[in-house]
C-alpha cells in the first residue's frame, strides 16, 4: 500500500516535471517561430514592412 | 508552466518592443534614412573627381508617419520572440534551483545583448543601407551559428561548475569568430563612413538598452506572475 502510494506519488512528479519541459521547449519554438518571421522571412512582404527595424537590429536579411 | 511562460514574455515583449520602436525612432531609423540617400543615389559620396565629401544630416522620421507603423509592429513581435527565449530560460534555471528575480534579470538581459547583438556584430556589423554585402544565407547560418554557440557558453559560464564548462565555454565563444563571418574581398560601400560608423554604434547602444529593459521586464513579469 505504502509502496502504491510512493509509485503514485513519483509518477505525478515526473508528470510535472515533464509538463514543465515541454512548456520550456515550447516556448523556445514560439521564440525561435517570431524571430524568423519577422527578422529573417524573405517574403517581399514582410521584408519591405520591417526593413528599417531589421536594419536597425542588425538581422542579415539581405 | 506553458501558461505562466507564455503570460510573462508577451508582457514583456509589447513593453519592451515599444521601448525599442521609440527608441529605434529617435537615435537609429533616422540614419537607416540618410543611408537610404546614398543608395537611391540622392546623395553621393566618394565622388570619382575632386572632393568626396557630402551633406550630413537625417531625414526627419515624421516627415512620413506611416512608414514607421509596420517596423514598430515588428519590433514587438521580435522582442515577444526573445522574450520567449529569455523566459524559458528562467524556467530552465528554476528547474536546477536558481531562482530569478528582477536584478538578475538585468543580468540575464545583458546576457541576451552579447549573444543576439554584441557577438554577432563582431563578424557582422549592424550595416546601413548602401552597404552590398555577400550572400544572404552564408550570413544568417553564420549568425544563427554564433547565436547559439554564444548563449550555450553564456549559460556554461553562469551556471556550469568546475574548469571544464569554462573551457568548453570560451572555445565556444572563440570558434565562430576564429572560423569568421561570410566576407566580400572588395569594399563596396558607397555611404559616408562617419555615418556608417554611427549607424553602428547607435545601433548597438540601443539594443544594449532595450535589451536590457527586457531583461527587467521578463524577471518582473516572470516574478509577478508567480506571486499570484
Amino acid at each position: 500500500m505504502n509502496d502504491q502510494v510512493k509509485v503514485a506519488a513519483i509518477a505525478q512528479k515526473s508528470d510535472a516535471a515533464d509538463q514543465g519541459l515541454l512548456g520550456i521547449i515550447g516556448a523556445i519554438m514560439l521564440g525561435a517561430i517570431l524571430l524568423f518571421s519577422a527578422g529573417f522571412a524573405q517574403a517581399t512582404v514582410m521584408h519591405d514592412s520591417s526593413h528599417d527595424m531589421r536594419h536597425a537590429m542588425a538581422f542579415p536579411c539581405h | 508552466m506553458l501558461r505562466h511562460i507564455l503570460t510573462s514574455a508577451v508582457f514583456a515583449g509589447i513593453v519592451a518592443g515599444i521601448f525599442a520602436a521609440v527608441i529605434n525612432l529617435w537615435a537609429v531609423i533616422p540614419m537607416v534614412m540618410e543611408g537610404e540617400l546614398y543608395e537611391s543615389g540622392a546623395r553621393t559620396h566618394f565622388a570619382v573627381d575632386g572632393s568626396p565629401q557630402s551633406d550630413a544630416g537625417s531625414p526627419s522620421v515624421f516627415e512620413d508617419p506611416a512608414r514607421h507603423i509596420m517596423p514598430a509592429a515588428f519590433s514587438v513581435v521580435v522582442f515577444t520572440g526573445y522574450a520567449f527565449f529569455l523566459v524559458a530560460g528562467f524556467a530552465l534555471a528554476e528547474r536546477y534551483g536558481h531562482r530569478t528575480t528582477v536584478r538578475s534579470g538585468l543580468i540575464w538581459g545583458l546576457c541576451g545583448f552579447i549573444t543576439f547583438q554584441l557577438a554577432p556584430a563582431m563578424g557582422m556589423p549592424p550595416q546601413l543601407p548602401a552597404t552590398p554585402g555577400p550572400e544572404v544565407v552564408p550570413r544568417q547560418l553564420w549568425w544563427a551559428m554564433t547565436v547559439v554557440f554564444t548563449a550555450t557558453a553564456l549559460g556554461l559560464i553562469a551556471f556550469g561548475r568546475g574548469v571544464l564548462p569554462i573551457a568548453i565555454a570560451v572555445a565556444l565563444l572563440f570558434a565562430p569568430h576564429i572560423i569568421g563571418a561570410p566576407r566580400l574581398d572588395t569594399y563596396f560601400g558607397f555611404a559616408a563612413p562617419e555615418l556608417a560608423a554611427h549607424f553602428a554604434g547607435a545601433s548597438l547602444a540601443a539594443t544594449a538598452l532595450t535589451w536590457t529593459t527586457l531583461g527587467l521586464c521578463c524577471a518582473w513579469f516572470w516574478t509577478k506572475l508567480q506571486q499570484d
